[in-house]
């Protein structure tokens, strides 16, 4: 208990003191977990929307695909995104192994299938006479796919916190890929699991509260932008 | 024919291996108020989403506004041309007003115009008093109101009417009926009325086609076609009045 008291107290202190390697930690936490977050968003919103929509032929097994996906293990994801960037892989010639970019790439394949997956799941339970009638009031394409996203507006920005959720709390991919070079590479997580190995319970504690502390009020951001204006 | 604004020319749709639509000629002139009426699964919906634009039948022929529909036609440019009310109501997340106002805006409208346009619509159906209230808190018969200003404020030339009072209760249903009629006749929209009812029938309609099958079983004036079957109704009607009131009532 004095540990879990004291890791409380090492964080407060690291937080008011502004320690100068916990804030570049922080903030290329939020950097590589927030841009990957959006090219998941970028990516996995407009293709779970089309998944939802469309009757193509594969359809469900592109949906079975991505439902896969959502489980993907961070360390599966770590390695096929290590032999592709590693020096003689055929993105060697990129230079990202051990980078912030690398960290990034392996952040958003994990995040993608989960936006995905949850936005085909909440335009796919929308009531199929939501969508003639929109139409039927001179929509155009994305008028609809406007109007679609707004009315599954909940299940859209649940996608959203699924997918940062599962990135900011990620250690296997990040740790394979970037490696946890100090002043370079090192998170939140992987400076916590390192702080662990070397016996710092202490640090561990003051480093995962501040995971906590992020993760919390970027939901609550998040949450509050999802029941805004919420009239059911 | 000059004021035909709808025709359909050996149309059919099919369902897996059913053919679920089968109509070898239908015109609709401008200003002609017409009730599809049948069973069930007759294809009454079916017919009145390929009239909207809203379906592509597997063969045969649309002409909307003289307008051959083709695989390269702007279909959203011939839908803002009509409107459609459904069985539900599908009132977005929003107000009253928003509601009403975002055909409009779809259409780039300008806002005082707009604002002009929705203030009128919900006067005509009584609702101007809802407007600021949040869509998803109104009644079956205040939703299926804001639903019909939702369409009546796009000046529809052609207005498809998809069941739009079966889910409300018989004094609404009644009331909101003859509303309805009256609008329809002031402002002499084209209307396809789809109903599986027979009573409802004079309250919008002065032709009425039967559907059975996908196919279209009759079509004629409403005294004609439905005569015998209106009274049958009627008298069915009147005869469980009678009962109810015999009863101490």
């Amino acid at each position: 208990m004095d540990l879990v008291v004291e890791g409380i107290v090492r964080a407060f202190w690291l937080l008011v003191r502004a320690d100068r390697e916990v804030v570049r930690i922080t903030l290329l936490t939020l950097r590589v977990s927030g841009l990957a977050t959006l090219i998941a968003v970028v990516i996995g919103v407009p293709l779970g929307t089309v998944l939802a929509l469309s009757t193509f032929r594969g359809r469900q097994a592109a949906a079975s695909l991505v439902n896969t996906g959502m489980g993907l293990p961070p360390v599966v994801v770590g390695l096929w995104v290590s032999i592709l960037l590693w020096r003689y892989g055929p993105l060697g010639f990129l230079h990202l192994m051990y980078t912030p970019a690398a960290m990034v790439i392996a952040q958003a394949v994990i995040a993608t299938p989960i936006v995905t997956g949850f936005t085909m799941a909440g335009i796919g339970q929308l009531d199929p006479g939501v969508r003639l009638q929109v139409l039927s009031l001179g929509a155009s394409s994305w008028q609809l796919l406007w109007i679609l996203l707004r009315e599954a507006r909940l299940s859209v920005v649940a996608a959203v916190i699924a997918g940062f959720g599962g990135v900011i709390s990620e250690i296997g991919a990040s740790m394979m890929v970037g490696g946890n070079v100090m002043g370079q590479t090192r998170i939140l997580t992987t400076a916590t699991a390192m702080e662990v190995s070397r016996g710092h319970f202490d640090v561990a504690i003051a480093l995962s509260v501040i995971l906590l502390a992020i993760s919390y009020g970027i939901t609550f951001g998040l949450t509050h932008m999802q029941q805004r204006g919420r009239h059911t | 024919m000059a004021d035909t604004i709808l025709e359909l020319k050996g149309v059919k749709v099919n369902r897996g291996t059913r053919l679920a639509l089968d109509v070898p000629h239908l015109a609709v002139r401008r200003g002609e108020t017409l009730a599809v009426v049948g069973p069930n699964g007759a294809g009454k919906s079916t017919l009145l989403q390929v009239m909207a634009c809203l379906l592509r039948p597997s063969s045969g022929e649309v002409l909307v506004f003289g307008e051959a529909v083709r695989r390269t036609t702007s279909l959203v440019r011939l839908r803002r041309r009509m409107a459609m009310v459904l069985q539900r109501s599908y009132l977005l997340d929003g107000t009253v007003l928003d509601n009403v106002a975002v055909g409009l805006r779809m259409r780039g409208v300008r806002r005082d115009e707009a604002r002009r346009r929705v203030e009128r619509a919900l006067c005509t159906f009584g609702i101007e008093h809802l407007s600021a209230r949040p869509a998803r808190t109104l009644s079956g018969g205040e939703s299926q109101r804001v639903s019909l200003a939702r369409a009546f404020v796009l000046e529809p030339e052609v207005l498809f009417l998809d069941e739009p009072t079966s889910s409300l209760d018989v004094p609404t249903r009644t009331g909101l009926l003859a509303e309805l009629g009256e609008v329809v006749q002031r402002t002499g929209v084209a209307t396809v009325f789809v109903t599986h009812d027979v009573i409802e029938i004079p309250f919008l309609a002065e032709r009425t086609l039967v559907m059975l099958g996908g196919r279209v079983t009759a079509d004629g004036p409403v005294r004609e076609v439905l005569g015998a079957d209106m009274r049958r109704a009627l008298r069915d009607l009147a005869g469980s009045a009678r009962w109810i009131l015999s009863q101490g009532w």
